[in-house]
């Protein structure tokens, strides 16, 4: 990986997940808080895997506040590299015939 | 935006599943034919990238908050095709890991944001970009215009779930106009995002936006 944006990029992300996302608004999502207005949240049904150890961006069992959303964050960070490169890299070897 | 379990009946959340199901395969085709050694990084860093900035909920309006659903940045920057896997990617691990997001609702969300969102938001930028002269500059305005109108299609795409299979029974006109009163201003903070990622992009590898591609060619036409 010789492109500089690629790991400045992944640097950042792992700062947004892991850190800055301490500091973002605790209020309700737009989404949701609409759908009370609206006055239909109750039908909303827990996710089968809300009780997963992963759920609501905290890791369970890790009790300060910011290490746990932190090191969810960055878990979800090198989860999603791993599988979207992995994807993306799998998909440009279709195309190789092309370059 | 991302839907629980619960709002929509199982059958219709099913047959959106297999609408998504159906996107999503179609542009695995699209997106090999136009990842290639360079892309394909910059793909994985989109979907990365994206994830990312869906934790930061920033304030909208008194005790309400938003996040930026990325739909139009990766369309703009890896093509239409590409944001629609890297989305998806993006939503399916939330749910999968984070439980946001339900998991019968997986298939409505995909729809809203991976397709909806996507190819709407695309279709938006493609059309202001033609208006608009052909320079660095226009790639971002037309980008950020479409960021703001992605918002509000994908919450239609919601309004078309809830009035095929709600499990709750309230008039659509009360669902637009409590979904859009708040979208609407989302959708600004999308196109503030969208605006700052595309131009930090634009600025440092220019050649590797896939929104910029086209203008990039007709402006190397002219010869010294």
């Amino acid at each position: 990986m010789k492109n500089p944006l690629v790991l400045v990029g992944l640097a950042l992300s792992l700062v947004i997940a892991g850190g800055i996302s301490f500091y973002a608004s605790s209020q309700p999502d737009g989404f949701e808080k609409s759908a009370g207005e609206i006055g239909f949240l109750d039908t909303a049904e827990d996710s089968p895997l809300a009780g997963s150890p992963l759920a609501e961006y905290g890791v369970a069992g890790v009790e300060n506040e910011r290490l746990s959303g932190g090191l969810a964050g960055v878990i979800g960070v090198a989860s999603t590299a791993a599988i979207s490169f992995g994807i993306f890299y799998a998909l440009r070897r279709f195309n190789k015939s092309k370059s | 935006m991302h839907i629980p379990d619960g709002f929509i009946d199982i059958p219709t959340s099913a047959a959106f599943a297999a609408i998504a199901a159906v996107g999503v395969g179609a542009s695995l085709k699209g997106a090999a034919k136009s990842l290639d050694e360079k892309t394909a990084p910059l793909a994985g860093l989109t979907a990365t990238f994206i994830f990312a900035v869906q934790m930061i909920n920033f304030p909208v309006a008194a005790g309400t908050s938003g996040h930026l659903f990325g739909s139009v940045l990766a369309a703009v920057l890896v093509g239409p095709y590409v944001a629609t896997l890297a989305l998806s990617v993006v939503l399916l691990l939330q749910a999968l890991l984070f439980a946001d997001g339900g998991l019968t609702a997986a298939g409505l969300n995909v729809f809203n944001l991976s397709l909806v969102g996507v190819w709407v938001g695309y279709g938006v930028f493609l059309l202001v970009k033609k208006i608009l002269p052909k320079n660095k500059p226009s790639i971002t305005t037309a980008a950020a215009i479409a960021a703001f109108i992605s918002v509000p299609a994908a919450v239609m795409g919601f309004l078309l779930q809830y009035a095929i299979g709600a499990n709750s029974t309230f008039s659509l006109t009360a669902v637009f106009t409590g979904m859009m009163s708040t979208h609407v201003l989302i959708g600004i903070g999308e196109a503030v995002i969208t605006a700052f990622s595309v131009t930090a992009v634009m600025a440092s590898r220019p050649d590797l936006v896939y929104g910029y591609r086209g203008t990039k060619a007709q402006l190397e036409i002219r010869k010294a």
